[in-house]
């Protein structure tokens, strides 16, 4: 680790700390229907939007409407991108003719880009044409995101609205979040990475004539050994900012290539890369200070942020200091820090970034609901993977997803209050609403659905020599980790992966589309009733057994209740993998 | 119920012209006029013949070139089919490969440990730089096959060395595609 790389993981904080305020009253203004400065622009767009669509903007929603809309809404743009998918050979801008997706592959593809997962089991310059990739993946990453948005408004509608039947509209809180947040954002950021060389551009593949032509022996399936000249390189091209952009802002996180941000047409500069991983903290961080006002207990949103902010630095701490360390394995090599190398696990990570940017990218990532990528986490050291797998088994809390990572914190306050209640024998107050027992049953039935996703499939996954196994890439306890993290990527609708597991069989394309929809709708549905049982309250004025929410004491009380509840639930999973393939690698062992 | 279907019907259809269409399109358009070279992958031309972009990398393994990283993108430097190696720490085929590297590596240097960057593979497959570390450690070869002082070639990799982006951001780095073009010119010019 070096002073550098310290002073990079600060800068890189400070900078979300400064932007969160302004952007989050930005927020509320936007979704209480206040003057914004873009107005001039926007509500002419809106109003046109809800004239040829046939929404009533001042109709109010119940939170089983609302949920209703949401499903609704999600599963027609599913099914639009499942059919361009299968349809792209016959549709314009593919320039490369590449073929239809076969169909286990574009449903996975639909499901994961619907839930703001960004799962991909695909290598995306060899699949998915121009117009596949703007009209349905980065149309998804606005909208994935947009409704996660609406859904965070929703439920902060529900602390703070009292004796309220309804939350609010979703089509207005879904087109006000694309229109007002997303869309300027992405215009100014997406020009700004072109700057720093993301490509944006409709060329077919350029081939390049290679300066040193190669010789490339390849051994066939059949064992056979074949020699080749290879003299041209095939550039992929592409609309890659347009998409780049919405895919960091939306915490989305599906790359426009396979190598995701690791790619130099993807993420081409130090400065981009430190736009990108702003650009996945903004809008979670954002959102709680939009929390603190629309409940107008602004101590609380930061409150929530320092928790957040907490576990976002043990978890780069650890993943710095793991993966600066040399692997013990390799021999006759240099794996120092020194002034003119990064040094540390350089395997699966970009000399531009070294380590100091590797580990913070994979912190923030897996911090958030993202999931992009600028180094290979399946070659990261094992306690260094261990953060990106632990951090999405938290529950993407810690900022999290845009909407999804305020809606799942708030569901950890709820608890937190409730444990709160419990110790001092209290009735348990939420900012003047009681939390009885249908919150807090909702409540579990979002914390205990995730594990059940998660735990369940990779068990199945394991037991199936077939169909589970014969995907690996790793040996060892590194192989039960690829599993584990495909599932827990996949339920907790992050997207990024141990990408030596091959996951595009039926088994997993399958497998993996089910546990994103658990993942997204199955655990909205009880977040909404809680918001909706919330709105219905009576505000009982704060008396002495109240237990405080904007307190230090708070913060420390949440983050213990996330590490509890994350570590009772995952740490025997964690123990067989990336904890033995430590102890194991320290002793000498490979696989 | 039916109402809010077609309603879902409509807002997709008109949100993705605004979103999917009209916004990369809008995009494309400012891109294309405003950062013209860069919006279209900062392609290099020699005598009319496309031969790479500069910051995608290409494989070198001719002893009078400065050696790229490993690849793991398709062939080697595949960039149409980017990737890592996704090796895991503990992997054998990861230790069997380094060995192998370090074996071809080590007699240039007997008593130097060779810089970790310059037998990893890359998380793209296309890394375009090698470490300053790196690239020093190639010089005496280099400079001995092409006939040059060590002195010439130090000096063509500093003016290759970028520096930090901003004085703080991301590490020092050689762009290896660049480099050996420039070394291509200088031994021409003797």
């Amino acid at each position: 680790m070096t002073a550098n790389g310290w002073f990079q993981i600060c800068f890189f904080f400070a900078l979300v700390l400064i932007c969160a305020k302004p952007l989050g009253l930005y927020m509320a203004r936007v979704f209480e229907r206040e003057r914004t400065f873009a107005d001039v622009v926007f509500r002419p767009i809106e109003r046109l939007i809800y004239r040829l669509t046939g929404v009533d903007e001042t109709h109010e929603m119940r939170w089983t409407e609302y949920a209703v809309v949401m499903l609704l809404f999600s599963l027609v743009t599913l099914l639009a991108t499942y059919a361009i998918e299968r349809l792209q050979h016959a549709l314009p801008l593919n320039p490369q003719h590449l073929a239809n997706v076969a169909p286990d592959l574009a449903l996975n593809t639909a499901v994961s880009f619907t839930t703001n997962t960004n799962w991909q089991s695909y290598t995306p310059e060899a699949t998915m044409s121009y117009l596949t990739q703007m009209l349905t993946l980065a149309y998804h990453n606005f909208f994935s995101a947009a409704v996660g948005i609406a859904l965070a408004v929703a439920l902060i509608r529900g602390i703070s609205r009292r004796e309220s039947k309804t939350l609010g509209n979703f089509w207005v809180d879904t087109t006000r979040a694309s229109l007002w947040v997303l869309l300027p954002g992405c215009l100014i950021y997406a020009l700004l990475l072109v700057s720093q060389g993301v490509v944006q551009n409709f060329r077919p593949y350029d081939q390049a004539k290679l300066v040193q032509a190669q010789t490339v022996t390849t051994t066939g399936t059949d064992g056979k050994t074949t020699t080749q000249t290879v003299t041209t390189q095939s550039i992929a091209q592409g609309p890659a900012a347009s998409q780049e952009a919405i895919k960091m802002l939306g915490t989305n996180g599906g790359g426009f290539f396979n190598a995701n941000s690791a790619h130099p047409f993807e993420n081409p500069t130090p400065l981009s890369n430190l736009m990108e991983m702003f650009s996945i903290f903004l809008i979670p961080a954002a959102l709680t200070v939009t929390l603190g006002r629309m409940t107008k207990a602004p101590k609380h949103g930061w409150a929530v942020f320092a928790a957040m902010a907490v576990l976002f630095f043990v978890g780069v701490a650890v993943a710095y200091y793991a993966e600066a360390q040399p692997n013990p394995l390799l021999h006759s090599v240099n794996q120092h820090v020194t002034a003119t190398q990064a040094g540390g696990n350089m395997e699966g990570k970009e000399v531009r970034f070294g380590i100091a940017n590797s580990a913070l990218f994979a912190t923030v990532t897996t911090d958030a609901s993202c999931g992009a990528v600028n180094s290979m986490h399946d070659s990261f050291m094992p306690l260094g993977g261990l953060v990106p797998l632990v951090n999405i088994m938290l529950g993407e809390v810690i900022f999290g997803g845009v909407g999804a990572g305020l809606y799942g914190m708030l569901i950890f306050v709820v608890l937190a209050v409730f444990i709160a209640g419990l110790m001092v024998g209290r009735t348990p107050e939420y900012l003047g609403k009681k939390i009885e027992s249908y919150d807090v049953k909702m409540a579990m039935l979002y914390v205990l659905i995730f594990p059940l996703s998660i735990l369940g499939f990779s068990a199945v996954s394991l037991m199936m020599p077939q169909l589970g196994l014969s995907s690996l890439a790793n040996g060892g306890p590194h192989g039960l980790s690829e599993i584990l993290y495909a599932y827990t990527s996949a339920t907790g609708n992050n997207g990024s992966a141990f990408m030596g597991l091959n996951a595009n069989t039926h088994w997993y394309n399958l497998s993996l589309s089910a546990a994103m929809l658990v993942g997204r709708f199955l655990m909205i549905v009880p977040m909404l009733a809680i918001a909706g049982n919330l709105a219905g309250k009576k505000l009982v004025p704060p008396s002495q057994g109240t237990f405080p929410v904007h307190t230090p004491l708070f913060t420390v009380l949440l983050v213990g209740v996330i590490l509890i509840v994350g570590a009772l639930t995952f740490f025997p999973a964690l123990s067989l993998g990336p904890i033995l393939e430590h102890l194991l690698m320290h002793a000498g062992t490979s696989f | 119920m039916r109402r809010n279907l077609i309603t879902a019907l409509l807002y997709t259809v008109v949100t993705t012209v605004i979103f999917g269409l009209v916004y990369p399109f809008v995009v494309t358009g400012l891109a294309q006029v405003l950062f013209h070279d860069k919006a279209n992958g900062q392609l290099i031309e020699q005598n009319g013949q496309l031969i790479g972009s500069r910051i995608i990398g290409q494989p070198f393994t001719a002893a009078g070139y400065f050696r790229s990283r490993p690849s793991a993108a398709g062939n080697g430097y595949d960039a149409s089919n980017s990737g890592g190696s996704n090796y895991a720490p503990t992997s054998k085929k990861l230790i069997d490969r380094v060995a192998g590297d370090v074996a071809g590596l080590q007699p240039e240097h007997p008593n130097t440990t060779i810089p970790i960057d310059l037998v990893t593979a890359s998380a793209s497959g296309l890394d375009p730089d090698i470490s300053p570390a790196a690239a020093e450690f190639q010089v005496e070869r280099v400079a001995h096959e092409r006939h040059l002082s060590e002195d010439a070639v130090r000096k063509l990799v500093s003016q290759h060395t970028e520096g930090r982006q901003l004085g703080f951001l991301g590490e020092p780095r050689v762009n290896v595609l660049l480099l050996n073009l420039d070394l291509d010119r200088l031994t021409a010019s003797k």
